[in-house]
């Protein structure tokens, strides 16, 4: 059997949670409620993220654009996800919204644009 | 001279919410003055998500935030000014304001809203030892540098002070491939959201060493490295337990400080434990027609907050503007106890006060199983349990005009925190 501590982010309480993984049967304690129960199964078997970050611009009125994947992400995709961001460059304008990165470094979610950026 | 029914002073998230909760409460004549050259304020750098969830029931990055405020402003065709600061606001609500294209213009305004916002508490207000070498920065100005400007300010970083800035800054700079070695803080609690701890912190495995300060800075022409040391309960170093941390970048995030040099010219009496202008239930200042909303009012910890907070401003700024001066009411004075550091707003019209009336407070230290206990004039009105409050979590409650039936007099309202029954 395999037992996790982490802290609940589900609310300001913080509760301290265990969480005992033996074979398929995922245990939380420590929780004092049943949101801390699902985070905590979550965080133990599948944790995601929404990873931002930012795009350099050519030709824009701003060198960067704010980005975000569309969705949350596996959270052992995060650094892969970061470097094809970093490798990314696109040309202004950018529309929020706009895709710039397609199923980036293979996680299936798109690398999105969270601002506009108008040509120079 | 030039007039305009509203003056809104800072185009960023209170700025905008209040231009629009104006324009919708039925005023035409508004003007937002803003110093950046884009709308959104502090929200442009904050390209993390977590923004939104109480306003649009979803999470949103600051960018993405402030987007949904500046289309408002765009259909509703509010004129602003960028790259314009304002230098003087009279009592009389004269605005002087300079930019490249006019110069400096004065005009009268209805009505005023401050909306202007913190700024970080610089390193020349904490006193750390050691030369002025380049790698010093506040947590927002090296989150501007690497969000706006594409910069990335350092390799290996220590952070001093664990407010959300320097948590949020922590992930980013390790997401940028530096490697960022720990975050010290003075205090024995983080005054950062949990879940910036655990997603900023955690995730990466960065060190948050609490009742720990930076001694010295090392380092000449660039950062060397920093002295940490362990702090007792009188929050002073304890001699023999400096460790040394080599890195070429510190990064700040030890508190915001409300931007009130223009308040305290208008005359504007401000409040000396959150640092900005003392009002009342319609978010006015001490000076008639001026209200204030957002972090130049008091610090929050959620832009949803100062979205809320700053509606109600500009639905007051416009009221005035239609209806003239409040007539003199006798006001109750609400006041914090046992932990409850202060009140916003500071005083309460109860004669003409709204149905319900959104206190916000913050405490003093992370407190666990306590009560909220209102007092009127003494008398016990309200106890309400608390399982938890930490001082970076804005608490608010809500008072309702109806309570005050009995009791039209009040003239002290006291919210403290207390011991649960049974347990003093």
């Amino acid at each position: 059997m395999e037992m996790h501590e982490l802290t609940c982010i589900q609310c300001p309480m913080g509760c301290p949670l265990t969480v005992s993984v033996d074979g398929d049967k995922v245990t939380v304690s420590g929780n004092t409620c049943p949101r801390g129960e699902v985070y905590g199964k979550k965080e133990i078997t599948a944790p995601t993220r929404t990873v931002t970050s930012t795009v350099a611009v050519e030709g824009g009125e701003l060198p960067r654009v704010s980005v975000k994947t569309a969705t949350d992400i596996p959270k052992d995709k995060i650094f892969a996800v970061m470097d094809a961001i970093r490798a990314a460059k696109v040309k202004a304008p950018v529309l929020i919204g706009d895709v710039l990165i397609k199923n980036a470094a293979g996680s299936g979610v798109d690398v999105i644009a969270t601002k506009t950026v108008e040509k120079a | 001279m030039e007039y305009h029914d509203i003056v809104i002073i800072g185009g960023g998230p209170a700025g905008l919410s209040a231009a629009v909760a104006a324009h919708d409460a039925g005023v035409r004549d508004i003007l937002i003055l803003e110093r950046d050259d884009h709308l959104g304020g502090i929200l442009n750098q904050c390209i993390h998500n977590g923004f939104g969830l109480h306003t649009f029931q979803e999470e949103l990055t600051g960018p993405e935030y402030a987007d949904r405020y500046i289309r408002q402003i765009a259909e509703r065709h509010i004129p602003y000014k960028l790259c314009t600061i304002v230098s003087d606001i009279s009592a009389e609500r004269e605005v002087l304001y300079i930019n490249s294209e006019e110069g400096a213009v004065r005009l009268k305004a209805g009505a005023v809203v401050l909306a202007m916002g913190c700024r970080e508490r610089p390193r020349g207000a904490l006193a750390l030892p050691g030369f002025r070498p380049a790698g010093v920065f506040t947590a927002g100005t090296a989150q501007r540098l690497v969000n706006i400007e594409g910069y990335m300010v350092g390799k290996e970083v220590v952070i001093l002070g664990s407010g959300d800035i320097g948590l949020i800054m922590a992930r980013r700079m390790t997401l940028e491939g530096a490697k960022v070695k720990v975050v010290a803080e003075l205090m024995p609690y983080s005054g950062g959201l949990k879940r910036n701890i655990v997603q900023c912190l955690e995730d990466y495995g960065i060190p948050l060493r609490l009742r720990h300060t930076v001694t010295k800075i090392h380092g000449k022409a660039r950062v060397e490295g920093v002295t940490i040391a362990e702090v007792g309960d009188d929050r002073k170093p304890i001699p023999g337990t400096e460790e040394f941390y080599s890195c070429d970048t510190l990064l700040l995030s030890c508190g915001l400080l409300p931007e009130n040099e223009l308040s305290k010219q208008a005359g504007v009496r401000l409040d000396s434990v959150t640092g900005g202008p003392s009002v009342d239930d319609r978010l006015e200042t001490s000076v008639p027609g001026v209200f204030a909303c957002g972090n130049v009012l008091h610090v929050h910890d959620l832009v949803d907050y100062v979205s809320e907070e700053a509606a109600r401003a500009g639905e007051q700024a416009a009221a005035y503007v239609q209806t003239g001066e409040r007539k003199q009411t006798a006001a109750a004075a609400l006041e914090g106890k046992g932990g409850v550091r202060y009140t916003v707003p500071q005083t309460l019209h109860i004669a003409d006060m709204a149905d319900r009336v959104t206190v916000r407070f913050r405490v003093a230290d992370v407190y666990r199983d306590k009560q909220l206990v209102v007092y009127y004039d003494g008398r016990e009105v309200r106890r309400i349990k608390k399982r938890i409050l930490a001082p970076g979590e804005m608490e608010e409650l809500v008072l309702m005009k109806s309570s005050f039936a009995d009791w039209p007099d009040v003239q002290t309202i006291t919210i403290a925190l207390e011991d649960q029954h049974g347990d003093a």
